[in-house]
């Protein structure tokens, strides 16, 4: 795990290591960099997907809910209204379909991150702490296919970095 | 291209602005100064004070609730033909002062108003707290408020369902989503945040409290790219939410047949107004707040201008809503509207519209000025003064279109009581006894927001 002291230096850094084919890397930063996702080949998410799904899935809800309620269970004449009358079951399912696609957001983003996660091997490096305000870091997985040792050592020295640890898994 | 990157944030304009953020500052410096404010040991004893005050009045509000659910609603001044008074136009107040947050936090971060970072954290809080106000009113005006949960629809032995054709049944679903998606929203925000606090504590018992709220959070580059998807699409939809929510508090009214209530107009005016009032309450806080914290280097006074701005341009809104009204009420040739606001004008309570007149078209009016705009103490009275016509609106709107309506023989007076009162004064209390409790707790400036615009955080190719 290499630490840098500026996101220049770590986007240059994950770039280099992911064109000589490494894959299962990381990045660490105290704010999203759109650089660094990209240079580790992160760029396509299904939350966009589970969103809309949730959306479409409140919004039905939401409207049947009503059409069922006042049209089938329990009728009810309003001043010879229609049962159906839908425009007036307009903002209940605009409300539902948002409601259901904000919990798909933060609920899918939670569960796509695996978060919460209490433990993480990353956490027992004691700079780490910085990650969360000025450090920035790049971890390259020892299960990954090209990994050896001292080799990636020295990789990460001649990338500016300002130190190189090992973390135990 | 070393100096360009760092030029303070100037948002490429035309003409030279003042910088979002003082330019002198780093990671490291943003992340200790706003943190600190949440981990230093000592208290201040001006915290205190407020907080005492602000715990005090809301004890005065759990007194009036305890009395109200003994006694019965018959405690306000409520009654036929005026049946909503203050408790029906303090929940609007309230809600509308939350809709400044939304706004500040979502269509600003769609419009990618990158000034709207120092802030957005503070208003948000403040949406969550005014909500959590507004809400009490109408569940404590049903009279029976143990039994709210009838206004839900699950399937129960009395084989009944709401009525779904009644604005007051969309209000519900409005508010409590509108509610919901806020808190969802704010917390999302913190996760980040929560990480730096239990990285920078010291305290074992706040480690631990602050890591579980940071759920694990250590900033992975592919967490990074989720989050900031999920951050844009729950500002994608907050943003119809905020606009939808006070679109259909003002169907509560416009769906009546209410003269004076029955516009088309309302829908937009109401929006508008409500961002008018939250803008004007951010700013009463702020102005104080950046002062005793001394936060000027993240709140600038390129924050306190566009702020300003924005209440100038919703008070127009507001004043040609107010124009329309009037215009209606003639042009209908309708006579219980042109007696609406006939009444209005000269009426019993023609006082409160000439000062609502006084506060939310003339006043703003010195907001044009930038030496007016540039002084704080003038820009908090102008706020000021502007919640205080926002709660005159709504009076104005609830009360003289109630107390005269077609039938002469049912008219009536509406005085609030005591009670009214002390309810109201009391939800103050509890909005800043929440507030206090905020700032002392939590990072009130979004601080991973705050690194993202420094000079240092452009990657330079």
């Amino acid at each position: 795990m290499a630490e840098f002291e500026n996101p220049t230096d770590l986007v240059a850094a994950a770039q280099k290591v992911y064109s000589l084919g490494y894959r299962r890397i990381n990045g660490y930063s105290p704010y999203p960099i759109e650089e660094l996702s990209e240079a580790i080949g992160f760029t396509k998410t299904s939350l966009p997907l589970i969103v809309f799904i949730g959306g479409l899935i409140g919004g039905l809800s939401g409207f049947f809910m009503q059409y069922w309620i006042e049209v089938i269970d329990y009728p009810i004449n309003v001043g010879g209204k229609p049962y159906n009358s839908w425009p007036a079951f307009i903002p209940i399912t605009f409300e539902m379909t948002v409601l259901v696609a904000a919990f798909s957001a933060v609920l899918g983003m939670l569960i796509l991150n695996k978060l919460p996660q209490p433990y993480h091997p990353v956490f027992n490096l004691p700079n780490f702490a910085l990650a969360t305000r000025d450090r920035f870091f790049l971890a390259i997985e020892a299960n990954d296919a090209k990994f050896n040792h001292s080799e990636v050592v020295d990789l990460l020295k001649n990338l500016n970095a300002v130190a190189v640890n090992d973390v135990e898994v | 291209m070393q100096d360009e990157a760092h030029k303070p944030y100037t948002e490429g304009s035309m003409h030279s602005t003042a910088p979002v953020i003082d330019p002198g500052l780093t990671f490291a410096s943003v992340t200790d100064k706003i943190s600190s404010i949440v981990l230093k040991r000592k208290t201040s004893l001006a915290w205190f004070f407020g907080f005492a005050i602000s715990f005090a009045l809301f004890q005065l509000m759990l007194l009036t609730i305890t009395n109200l659910v003994f006694v019965g609603i018959g405690l306000w001044g409520v009654n036929v033909p005026v049946a909503w008074g203050m408790d029906i136009l303090n929940f609007v107040w309230w809600i509308g002062i939350g809709h400044a947050g939304t706004l500040i936090s979502a269509i600003l971060l769609l419009l990618r108003q990158r000034w709207r970072t120092s802030i957005n954290r503070f208003a948000e809080a403040m949406t969550l707290f005014a909500v959590a106000q507004a809400g009490m009113y109408p569940i404590f005006h049903l009279g029976r408020p143990w039994l709210m949960y009838w206004l839900f629809p699950y399937p129960n032995t009395m084989g009944i369902w709401p009525q779904f054709r009644s604005p007051l049944m969309w209000d519900v679903f409005a508010v409590s989503t509108y509610a919901t998606v806020s808190a969802m929203f704010w917390f999302v925000g913190l996760i980040p945040d929560f990480a730096t606090l239990r990285d920078r504590t010291r305290s074992k018992p706040f480690q631990i409290l602050y890591g579980m709220l940071a759920m694990g959070w250590r900033g992975s580059a592919r967490h990074w790219h989720r989050y900031e998807m999920a951050y844009l699409l729950l500002a994608g939809l907050a943003t119809p939410l905020v606009l939808s929510v006070h679109t259909i508090v003002s169907f509560d009214f416009a769906v009546g047949i209410i003269p004076g209530w029955h516009a088309t107009i309302f829908p937009p005016y109401f929006v508008a107004g409500a961002i008018y009032a939250g803008f004007a309450m951010v700013l009463l806080l702020t102005i104080p707040l950046r002062r005793f914290y001394g936060l000027e280097g993240f709140i600038t006074m390129r924050h306190m201008h566009n702020m300003a701005k924005v209440m100038l341009a919703t008070g127009l809104i507001v004043g040609y809503g107010y124009t329309m009204e009037a215009f209606f009420g003639w042009y209908s040739g309708n006579k219980y509207e042109r007696f609406m606001i006939w009444n209005r004008m000269h009426g019993p309570y023609h006082l409160y519209y000439w000062a609502l007149i006084l506060c939310n078209i003339i006043t703003p009016q010195f907001l044009w000025s930038r030496r007016i705009r540039s002084n704080l103490l003038a820009l908090w009275i102008i706020s000021f003064i502007v919640s205080i016509g926002m709660w005159l609106e709504r009076f104005v709107i609830v009360v003289t279109s109630l107390h005269r309506d077609y039938l002469p023989s049912s008219w009536g007076q509406y005085q609030p009581t005591q009670w009214d009162w002390g309810m109201f004064i009391g939800t103050i209390g509890f909005f800043f006894t929440l507030l206090f409790l905020f700032i002392r707790f939590l990072p009130m400036i979004s601080i991973f927001e705050m690194r993202t615009i420094l000079p240092e955080a452009e990657v330079e190719e």
